[in-house]
């Protein structure tokens, strides 16, 4: 078992930034697991969209410390932003924060470039209005069937993923698994994990991009 | 923000942008992060650097002494441990901690505070 990276939110950061729960580590859990995987992949560029406080892409660039990886990391919340880049440093891995909308700033240099693509997204249904309502709710109110945000990304996965790429995410039960995981030919999805947590039942899914 | 990240971000995410690339940098505040050299780093990571970027930004900042030139094709394996070592500096080791990012078509400026770029614009930014 590897150890959760440390980190520590500051008090404003707690007030919008997503302190790492069950979810994050079921990530980790899933992460570790796909290591040999992630490895025999030869990774060179890992991504991770909405970093939040950084503990997934700590974790992954530990995970590997014989693969030189750059990994970058992107969040539309500033202080989720300032929380990875000190979690990073806390750890002695490198991840470049960029703060932007999903992948928006690294969509057209990187296409298709994208080896490990991470994203823990806001995946509690609620009401609509809810997805942008506070710095808070955006870490977790996901829109109608929980994938309203999920749903402007997975469009770009093809675009950012090389082929035998591979894109990770937390997914809950009420997001309707089947349908995401055959959302799209170009793209193998399967369960890496899945685990009850209180009141959730959580995935998560990886997608290798074939075509 | 490390001059690699610089090489990879552009404004093609904006509204009447084609390419918005390269960035424009300015720097008011830079740091230089001592690093070990990883060859096998640079030599995965130059093929997908537009290394004519990569210098010409090197230069705007004063720290193109030593670099490759961008006219011939970079071959890694013939540099001296001088020119890898400024390879590796001007990549990973000089950090941008104060500065803008110009979109080269739009003048849109992005603000770097704390070393984090900030492409974040409004929704009636983008296309």
């Amino acid at each position: 078992m590897l150890p959760t990276p440390s980190y520590r939110l500051t008090d404003q950061q707690k007030e919008s930034v997503y302190d790492p729960a069950e979810d994050s580590f079921l990530l980790m859990d899933a992460i570790e697991s796909e290591l040999e995987v992630i490895k025999s992949s030869s990774p060179l560029i890992a991504l991770e969209i909405g970093i939040g406080s950084g503990v997934i892409s700590a974790f992954l660039a530990k995970s590997l410390p014989s693969v030189s990886l750059l990994s970058l990391g992107t969040d539309v919340n500033r202080d989720a932003c300032e929380a990875a880049t000190t979690t990073a440093r806390k750890n002695g891995v490198r991840v470049e924060v960029v703060r932007c909308d999903l992948a928006s700033a690294f969509l057209s240099r990187l296409a298709e470039s994208i080896d490990i693509l991470l994203f823990n997204p806001p995946y509690v249904p609620t009401d609509e209005m809810e997805v942008d309502a506070s710095d808070l709710s955006r870490c977790w109110a996901g829109g109608a069937r929980g994938i309203s945000t999920l749903q402007r990304l997975l469009p770009q996965v093809t675009e950012l993923l090389r082929i035998g790429g591979l894109f990770y995410v937390v997914a809950l039960k009420e997001n309707g698994i089947d349908q995401l995981l055959k959302h799209n030919e170009r793209l193998r999805g399967s369960i890496v994990m899945e685990r009850r947590a209180g009141i959730e039942y959580l995935y998560i899914l990886k997608f290798e991009r074939i075509l | 923000m490390k001059l690699l990240t610089h090489n990879f971000l552009s404004s093609r995410f904006l509204k009447n942008v084609t390419t918005g690339y390269p960035l424009k940098l300015t720097i008011e505040e830079k740091n230089v992060v001592e690093a070990e050299v990883d060859v096998n780093f640079l030599k995965n990571i130059m093929v997908k650097i537009d290394y004519a970027v990569l210098y010409d930004v090197a230069k705007s900042i004063g720290e193109d002494e030593n670099l490759p030139s961008p006219d011939a094709t970079i071959d890694l394996d013939s540099l001296n441990k001088e020119q890898l070592n400024k390879l590796h500096r001007v990549l990973v080791c000089v950090d941008v901690v104060v500065g803008a990012l110009e979109c080269p078509e739009t003048g849109r400026v992005f603000p770097i505070r704390d070393g984090i770029p900030n492409l974040l614009v409004n929704e009636d930014e983008v296309s």
